[in-house]
């Protein structure tokens, strides 16, 4: 639990003892956010692809693609462009051929199992003169594109859950109590970029982190644990491309 | 001449008393409009209503609370965020208030969160 759902929970309490002091209404809101980009001069999108590593269970890069192109296609006003997804991993090997900086000619590692082997393939991203030629070949896009890792976690420490117990006469509680446990899961950490396909140039980009842990003895598939993840961070990548409404409830006072 | 001051300052007082009630009342009345009208979705009715109310009577933490709703409902949320810190400021330990404020800030948060470029 956090400080702030702490907090949050602690006034939700005291609310409750002050009410009966004064007249208050809850009324449900629809909070309306802008746009964190102004996306009004592209007309279509392009998901054109994502550097992925981690787990071999998941192809981070395809699966990502699938799911941002449906999103968009349902929950914002640019046309989405279908097609295949960018070789991104061969570009930057490609540009690293050709490349000037030693930073660019560094080798990279055989497979992506961390956040730092990512590090070699961030220049495919400042490629201007690629990104360009991909918006002049699909009509100057918006192009998303980023990386996505999703790795395997495990822990193990000191947890509190509840357990019910009944009493003598079989009256029911629930008491909290403290266990070791191993536990296993997911992170996900994708970055998203957005670049004008106009310019070849990085409008905005955008880092995230969420993970997600289990029993050590529950078996939950890879893939599901990918889009429970993804299905935290979508508002917010959307938010970036298009008005969002945020529902909630406040109290007016009198 | 002490007593005479006495007298001056206490009808002073006596005269502003039922100013101030006068506003509280009809700062009042429009908070109460405001709450109607925001409950039939009229937002824009209801921020003019607690508008009033506000200028009516500044100290009045309940019509600043329902303004910085009605702001946030618009998507105005620089001008929300004002009005909280008002409300708030008027009564620090005014439990809704700061449950609203919160929860507004959750929101408000995600917007101005930075970007890397």
């Amino acid at each position: 639990m956090t400080v702030r759902h702490a907090q949050l929970l602690s006034s939700l309490a005291a609310v409750f003892v002050t009410v009966a002091c004064s007249s208050y209404y809850e009324i449900p809101i629809e909070t309306p956010i802008r746009p964190k980009l102004d996306v009004s001069a592209f007309q279509r999108v392009l998901v054109a692809g994502f550097v992925s590593g981690g787990t071999e269970d998941v192809d981070g890069n395809l699966e990502t693609t699938r799911l941002l192109r449906s999103q968009l296609r349902t929950k914002s006003d640019l046309r989405v462009i279908d097609t295949d997804v960018l070789p991104l991993m061969d570009v930057a090997s490609q540009s690293r051929g050709a490349g000037a900086t030693p930073a660019a000619t560094a080798g990279t590692p055989a497979a992506i199992r961390e956040v730092k082997d990512l590090e070699p393939y961030e220049q495919v991203f400042a490629n201007v003169e690629y990104w360009k030629r991909i918006g002049e070949e699909y009509q100057n896009p918006l192009i998303v594109t980023g990386t996505v890792m999703f790795t395997p976690l495990s822990r193990s420490g000191i947890v509190q859950r509840e357990q019910e117990v009944f009493d003598s006469v079989g009256r029911r509680s629930v008491v909290p109590i403290r266990t070791y446990m191993e536990r296993k899961g997911f992170t996900l950490q994708p970055r998203f970029v957005f670049i004008d396909g106009r310019t070849g140039t990085t409008l905005y980009s955008e880092n995230f982190r969420e993970e997600i842990l289990y029993n050590a003895n529950q078996t939950t598939p890879a893939l599901s644990s990918y889009f429970e993840l993804m299905d935290r961070l979508l508002p917010n990548f959307l938010s970036t491309l298009s008005s969002q409404k945020i529902k909630g409830t406040r109290v007016l006072l009198q | 001449m002490r007593i005479r001051t006495l007298i001056v300052t206490l009808s002073l007082l006596a005269a502003a008393a039922p100013a101030a009630a006068d506003a509280r009342s009809d700062a009042k009345k429009q908070v109460e409009f405001g709450i109607e009208v925001a409950q039939r979705g009229l937002w824009r009715e209801a921020v003019y209503r607690w508008e009033r109310a506000a200028q009516i009577d500044p100290t009045y933490a309940a019509a600043l609370n329902n303004l910085a709703i009605a702001y946030e409902h618009e998507g105005d949320l620089e001008k929300a965020r004002i009005a909280y810190e008002k409300a708030t400021g008027l009564e620090p330990n005014n439990a809704s208030i700061k449950q609203n404020y919160e929860l507004f800030k959750e929101i408000n948060d995600r917007t101005t969160r930075p970007a890397t470029q």
